[in-house]
């Protein structure tokens, strides 16, 4: 169908004002949080209404014009990227908490409502929503779910799928389908966790049902400094032997201390090699016997500096030196290329100094913060995108992280997605008959390829190619905003 | 090159894709009472057994699907680990895979997760005889469709479970249960406000008057939130949720049709004839009698929940709670693309597929 002509169809139910046509409207969503591609996109539509959100498919079905769903644009993996001959939709409209159960400890909100507003509007009920991606000021609930987001408290917590109820979503012909149940049992195949991490590949949503936890009586945190990483790395494994479930655990590495120190002046030892931070959380009771286990187990694994957070302006400044470590790399260097692998956690020292040896290899920096607890690297590249070949050599250092992950028996995106970035490398952790159930699934939902194509599973014609393709890297869009 | 025995199980998916003759797959049958009727001729598939993998520090166990859980059991126990969801086996020789396949949790499962929410990877064999994997051993992992949950509760319709990876987690040091006599509308009140509040809870169960509850975690915490709650002390705490797990107490015991209704948790009681037990803060509700199904589905369905013919009764009609036809029509899909010849259980959970 001509752009024109699909115009006027959409005119028929939305108003004018819900349809952008004009370049100068169209540029603020030719990207996401992975800013390296852009792309314009035919059209883009604001839907208020459900209904108008059921038009726009049944209109893009009937002719066969691509659409990609889109929340606040903050994801890393393109997921978002809009297509030339599409249409891109905005739900930033449905923005509003439906309804908030204080004894059934449930949400219902629209999908443009942000991550931190659940938490926020349960808060007085003394309850939270968990998942907490650090960009989680901006994200929406309707991209963590088509995400699966993550955050730093998973290992105790979960991901996005443990932490949902129930879905109302549109599949591709307009048709209203409701997924999961507050009640705990869904009948029929699980499609809640089908969906959660499909990249608006399957279906679009238009309401989202949270599961609220009370908040946590206590949080307090450790920080152990240690000589080097491997000492860090096992401790983490010493914790978890001793069956001591941290809210959050993660590590940060040399480079990463010096440069979160000096951008946020958290208190971070700057002789550390590395540095493990692990929260507790629970009853006041707990925590208190659980913070003695946890010195005794971590000094008994050669830390050589101990520090427990007295108050909540302590932890919270442990924690802004993690949680901007990603802008405080960039200060250091003109450009950094955020990765994302998992591995099992004993890999660890194995993985790091494969990194190691790599970032000798490429020339090139490599600062390391990861969710240790979760096995969830986050490598990042330092490099300089005026230096001739240097971003080329950062994206074939990248790519050659993410397949060591895969080699060492993890995966090639832990949390962001795949999106366009990890598209090459989903070769390399499936096979083609793997991939092809995906393709069948796929067409389960979607089988005239409509919602947003071309991302997260790569067709085998693709795979064949690969190698020679050229993997493509990214700067972050929102350099200020928390990250990971 | 392939194991023999899974050589086997391809040879026989093959042979049925061929002659249309459907497989009725199997580890232990202990949950062959569970759904439509079991058709086809049996693939056994407990001879593929044995743990793979299990590194406590990791907090992942991988195993043959064939697996007494049991053994399971065992091995996390000797390193005081468990399985969190806490599956009911119903039988001493229930299988890993027909704890998976069945998507069953016990009594943890509203304050820790289910089944499919410690799922981390699988490895099947699909209607074509192709061998798959999906997911892994490690604790995220987004890349592509989450095939591997929902293998959980798809009742083996989907493909054979050759191997499942599970995380697991430690065992709390110290657990207490505590009784109190209430009225169902409090009990499922108090249910709900508690569960609102940071206190240890792991497991809820009202029935006949009384409301049971266990605290689990540190012990300080534990013995903290005792003296909080109030209540009675529950002699053998850990057999009595035992006996709830495998459906041993005596309200189970009535050889009535048995209803599974999930209800979001602070549903008021159901006004319905039977009796009825109630677990998982409210969740999830037992109800024995002869009921007329199609009255229970409607007034359950009203509240936001659906119910389930668990056992007994009349088993020719829907076990599961009837999908609507956009839903019926994708599941159908679904079961297409990963079995195009429907040889796997047909039947088992709706009649569609």
């Amino acid at each position: 169908m001509a752009k024109q002509d699909l115009i006027a169809e959409l005119g028929r139910f939305l108003p004018p004002a819900s349809i952008l046509t004009e370049d100068e409207d169209l540029k603020p969503y030719e990207t996401d949080g992975l800013t390296a591609y852009r792309q314009t996109p035919m059209l883009v539509v604001i839907p208020e209404t459900e209904e108008q959100v059921g038009q726009i498919l049944k209109t893009c079905h009937r002719a066969g014009v691509p659409l990609v769903a889109r929340g606040a644009g903050t994801g890393l993996s393109g997921g978002a990227l809009p297509l030339a001959d599409g249409v891109l939709m905005s739900m930033a409209r449905f923005s509003r908490i439906l309804h908030l159960d204080p004894l059934g400890r449930a949400a219902r909100v629209q999908p443009g409502v942000r991550n931190l507003a659940i938490s926020e509007a349960a808060a007085p009920h003394g309850l939270y929503y968990a998942p907490d991606p650090s960009s989680q000021i901006a994200c929406t609930i309707g991209g963590n779910v088509a995400e699966n987001s993550g955050g730093v408290h998973c290992l105790k917590y979960g991901l996005t799928v443990h932490n949902i109820l129930k879905l109302c979503a549109l599949t591709i012909s307009g048709e209203a389908i409701e997924i999961g149940s507050e009640g705990l049992d869904s009948a029929g195949y699980d499609l809640l966790a089908l969906l959660t991490g499909s990249e608006g590949m399957l279906a679009v949503f238009t309401e989202v049902t949270v599961k609220l936890l009370p908040k946590p009586e206590r949080a307090q945190v450790v920080m152990a400094g240690f000589a080097d990483i491997e000492h860090a790395g096992a401790a983490v494994g010493d914790l978890i032997a001793a069956g001591i479930v941290p809210a959050g655990l993660e590590i940060m590495d040399r480079l990463a201390i010096q440069a979160a120190e000096a951008f946020v002046h958290a208190g971070y030892p700057l002789d550390a090699e590395a540095i493990l931070l692990c929260e507790l959380d629970g009853t006041n009771e707990e925590v208190s016997e659980e913070i003695g286990r946890v010195r005794e187990i971590l000094t008994a694994g050669g830390a050589v500096s101990l520090r427990t957070a007295q108050d909540e302006a302590e932890r919270l400044r442990l924690w802004a030196g993690r949680k901007a470590a990603f802008p405080a790399v960039g200060r250091i260097s003109p450009d950094y290329y955020c990765m994302d692998g998992t591995i099992p956690r004993g890999k660890l020292p194995w993985v790091l100094n494969r990194i190691k040896e790599m970032s000798r290899e490429y020339g090139l920096r490599v600062a390391n913060v990861f969710h240790a607890g979760d096995g969830n690297l986050h490598p990042l590249i330092l490099y300089d995108a005026n230096a001739p070949g240097e971003l080329e050599r950062a994206e074939a250092f990248g790519g050659k992280i993410l397949e060591l992950c895969v080699r060492a028996g993890g995966a090639i995106t832990g949390e962001h997605g795949v999106g366009v970035e990890k598209i090459n490398q989903m070769c390399v952790q499936f096979n083609p008959k793997e991939l092809a159930l995906f393709h069948g699934v796929k067409e389960a939902w979607d089988g005239a390829r409509l919602l947003n194509p071309g991302k997260a599973v790569p067709t085998v014609h693709r795979c064949a190619e690969f190698g020679a393709a050229h993997v493509h890297g990214g700067k972050t869009k929102f350099p200020d905003l928390p990250r990971f | 090159m392939m194991e023999p025995l899974i050589e086997s199980f391809r040879e026989a998916v093959l042979q049925a894709a061929a002659s249309g003759q459907p497989l009725c797959l199997r580890g232990s049958g202990s949950k062959d009472f569970y759904g439509g009727a079991p058709q086809g001729a049996v693939l056994d598939l407990s001879p593929h057994r044995g743990i793979v993998h299990y590194e406590p520090k990791e907090l992942v166990l991988t195993a043959r699907a064939g697996t007494p859980l049991g053994e399971i059991e065992r091995a996390l126990h000797a390193n005081r680990q468990m399985l969190p969801f806490e599956p009911p086996s119903f039988s001493p020789s229930a299988t890993l895979g027909g704890c998976v396949a069945s998507g069953l949790s016990g009594p943890r499962r509203a304050y820790q997760g289910a089944v499919r929410d410690f799922v981390l990877g699988v490895r099947m064999l699909d209607g074509r005889g192709d061998e798959l994997r999906f997911g892994g051993q490690v604790m995220k992992n987004v890349a592509g469709y989450d095939v591997s949950r929902l293998m959980a509760g798809s009742l083996g319709t989907l493909g054979i479970l050759l191997e499942v990876s599970l995380k697991v987690l430690p065992r709390p040091a110290e657990e207490a249960s505590l009784g109190f006599e209430m009225d169902q509308a409090t009990a499922i009140e108090t249910m709900n406000r508690w569960a609102g509040q940071p206190l240890p809870l792991s497991a809820t169960c009202y029935d006949e008057g009384r409301l049971t509850v266990r605290l689990s975690g540190a012990a300080s915490a534990v013995e903290a939130a005792r003296r909080r709650l109030g209540g009675e002390p529950v002699e053998n705490g850990t057999a009595f949720w035992e006996a709830l797990r495998e459906q041993r107490l005596a309200f189970f015991a009535q050889g009535q049709p048995l209803w599974r209704v999930s209800l979001p948790p602070a549903s008021a009681p159901l006004d319905l004839p039977g009796r009825q037990l109630i677990e998982w803060g409210g969740a999830l509700r037992w109800l024995s009698g002869d009921i007329d199904g199609q009255a229970l589905r409607g007034a359950v369905e009203q509240r936001g929940g659906q119910a389930t013919l668990f056992r007994g009764g009349d088993e020719s009609g829907d076990v599961f709670h009837p999908l609507s036809s956009a839903l019926l029509e994708v599941q159908r899909r679904i079961k297409r693309a990963f079995d195009p010849h429907g040889i796997f259980n047909p039947g088992r959970m709706y009649r569609a597929f």
